[in-house]
């Protein structure tokens, strides 16, 4: 048995379907040598050479590019964002050609677009994005967010083998926080549009993903001393949204707090409480509500990061209401 | 059609002019057909637009016949080359083959078109036969079209690449993107760009602040050639020297070839903001008349030859329209298809399945 945190779990995975399968290689910025931002790909180029782990000039247009036309023709090319909030600059040819080429021309493009996303690091306006809501809408993609070390690298394992294109949404504040055992040997797949009951409960369910997934069973741990059991729903994929899941825990708990690190306006939590009122209609026992993100750019001093991302206490504050509603 | 049996042009006839260009006689008929297969398969998609049989905008690439059918015939179909047209590449795509009826299909949204109604005009592709259809957004290609070429050296195939640009797609960003990652990688990728004078409206003056576009190829490493687009041997001679470059190892070539768009941006536009004179100048220099002089006066071809070429031009475009006039659209529900491998079909919305 050995530890590994959520980074190194990323890295196994990738390390291992690069190893199964020739097809995969990977393309990004300073991923050679240098081993990537994070060192995600740290000692890749020396193990897989220069023409599997392709260090290209800062153009996210021409890695997404590069990637569905090499994976036209038979490839698996898993791009790397040095941090997510550049995936905006190649917006357009990832949403115009990569999620529409099965679609209008029946052409395979299984890649792999993964990056660092998330805040509670310090990072500002541009290095801290949750932007997976432009893409949510998107038909054509898939979208995921691992929370634990286990899906981090059964999501990434899975989102190789996929036959289409997937956004993987890595959280930075997590790729050092969060560490499992992993048996070594063990062949870790996380099914793509699964979600995960991340905690049991009785009274409230809490919908959530990455990050937020361990402030709200943080805020279950507070509740429960309390009297309030909590079920976490930990989505892991955003799209396609695993909808039976969100369905039968808030049939069953009648309570639905929807929990994000995005913005509030467009963001995912208002499609889920949409899910939840059309299917749930006659379940429910209080209003659906929201906590997420107060909606600004994301700002870097640690009093205005903290005061405009949702933190436990908010989450905890947010069920209490709708446990007494 | 692109592969014949070796002829030799003395023997054929007599009193002929060398051919250039390492070209064989009939592969100087089968440029001529080529390009007049192009130009009469629009004229018949005119027709059809006409008609209201076309359901959404006709692009013309008249007098830029020569530009796509003398590059395309540079590339190798026997080894695997993939082209990525423009909207105006039509000649291209054919070279490559792509069928008239496969066009006139597209144009008319037919359930058997090979994007099953989904996508408009030229925009389709088959790997296997060599052409890798565009989308609307210019640029986008420059950089899938490097992915490709990736794809050829990773597996250490002597394939080459082909993407088309113009004096408006320059402009974009993705163009910037693509080709400089294809420079730095050295790929086997020919651009060419097609200097054809106008981006719908906007003159080139407005486009760039360079002469001639292939003063951009100094900016990115990469070697620059120029010809005329409405002479098709210099076409071809130029990109041959393009696509040999790119299979031998020496990375990406820009070329530029000049022409002009003597029609509007599509069927609609009338084109009030080119000068009368502007045209009429380009029209004394049509592609197809200028290559059928040569073919005549050089001795290449005799004008039993050229008649019978447009005959078979015609034929095949005539039955083409028979058979697929009158084919039905696609049926609704096959809209929700093929999104994703998994799940293979998307949702029907709730408010369709009320009584």
């Amino acid at each position: 048995m050995s530890e590994v945190t959520y980074l190194e779990a990323i890295r196994d995975g990738l390390r291992e379907e690069l190893e199964r399968d020739e097809r995969v290689f990977m393309l990004g910025e300073d991923i050679g040598g240098y081993g990537g931002a994070f060192k995600v790909t740290d000692g890749f180029q020396a193990r897989f050479g220069a023409e599997r782990i392709i260090e290209t000039p800062i153009a996210e247009t021409a890695i997404i590019g590069a990637a569905a036309g090499a994976a036209h023709m038979g490839f698996r090319p898993v791009c790397e964002m040095q941090f997510i909030d550049f995936l905006s600059c190649g917006y357009s040819i990832l949403t115009n050609y990569v999620a529409t080429a099965r679609y209008r021309a029946d052409l395979k493009t299984p890649i792999v677009i993964r990056g660092p996303s998330g805040g509670y690091v310090r990072g500002g306006p541009f290095h801290s994005q949750n932007p997976e809501a432009s893409y949510v809408h998107t038909p054509g993609l898939k979208v995921v967010a691992p929370a634990t070390a286990r899906d981090a690298k059964g999501l990434i394992k899975a989102a190789i083998r996929d036959d289409d294109p997937v956004l993987y949404f890595e959280h930075k504040y997590l790729y050092r926080r969060i560490k499992e055992h992993l048996p070594a040997g063990e062949e870790i797949l996380t099914p793509i549009g699964k979600a995960r009951t991340a905690r049991e409960g009785k009274h409230l369910t809490i919908i959530t993903y990455s990050a937020t997934v361990w402030k709200s069973l943080e805020a279950a741990d507070i509740l429960d001393r309390e009297g309030v059991s909590v079920e976490v729903i930990d989505l892991r994929t955003l799209l396609p949204l695993d909808a039976d899941a969100i369905v039968a825990s808030v049939r069953k708990t009648s309570r639905a707090l929807v929990v994000h690190e995005d913005t509030r306006t467009g963001g995912l939590a208002g499609e889920i409480a949409a899910l939840i009122n059309e299917r749930c209609f006659e379940w429910l026992d209080a209003p659906v509500r929201r906590v997420c993100a107060h909606d600004v750019p994301l700002p870097y001093a640690p009093t205005l990061e903290d005061f405009v991302l949702p933190q436990t206490d908010d989450i905890v504050k947010a069920a209490r209401w709708m446990a007494a509603y | 059609m692109r592969s014949g049996e070796p002829t030799d042009p003395v023997t054929a006839t007599p009193n002929a002019a060398a051919i250039p260009a390492g070209l064989r006689r009939e592969q100087l008929h089968e440029l001529y057909y080529w390009m007049r297969l192009t130009r009469s398969l629009e004229e018949k998609l005119v027709n059809l637009y006409r008609q209201t049989k076309v359901i959404g905008g006709l692009f013309r690439s008249l007098g830029q016949e020569a530009d796509a059918v003398g590059s395309a015939f540079a590339l190798d179909r026997s080894k695997g080359d993939i082209l990525s047209p423009l909207i105006r590449n039509l000649g291209s795509m054919l070279v490559q083959g792509a069928t008239p009826i496969e066009v006139l299909r597209q144009y008319m949204a037919k359930a058997q078109s090979p994007t099953r109604g989904r996508e408009l005009n030229i925009h389709f592709n088959d790997l296997e036969r060599g052409f890798l259809g565009q989308i609307s957004h210019l640029g986008d290609m420059v950089p899938v079209m490097a992915g490709v070429c990736l794809s050829f050296r990773m597996r250490k195939q002597d394939r080459v690449g082909m993407v088309y640009i113009g004096d408006g797609a320059m402009s974009t960003g993705a163009f910037h993107e693509g080709i400089n990652f294809a420079a730095v990688q050295k790929l086997p990728l020919v651009i060419i760009c097609e200097n054809n004078g106008y981006a719908y409206s906007t003159p080139m003056s407005r486009q760039t602040a360079v002469q001639f576009l292939v003063e951009k190829a100094a900016g990115y490493g990469v070697a620059g050639e120029q010809a005329d687009g409405n002479d098709v041997l210099a076409v071809y001679e130029t990109t041959k020297r393009a696509v040999d470059r790119a299979r031998a190892g020496g990375g990406v070539t820009l070329v530029e070839l000049i022409t002009y768009r003597r029609k509007g941006h599509a069927e609609h536009d009338n084109q009030s903001y080119v000068p009368k004179e502007e045209i009429e100048a380009w029209e004394a220099r049509d592609p197809i008349d200028r290559y059928t002089r040569r073919l005549l006066e050089s001795g290449w071809a005799t004008a039993a030859d050229v008649d019978a070429l447009d005959a078979r031009v015609t034929d095949e475009i005539d039955r083409a329209v028979a058979i697929c006039e009158h084919e039905p659209l696609p049926e609704p529900l096959t809209a929700l298809d093929g999104v994703l491998a998994d799940p293979p079909t998307a949702e029907l919305e709730w408010y369709r399945r009320l009584p």
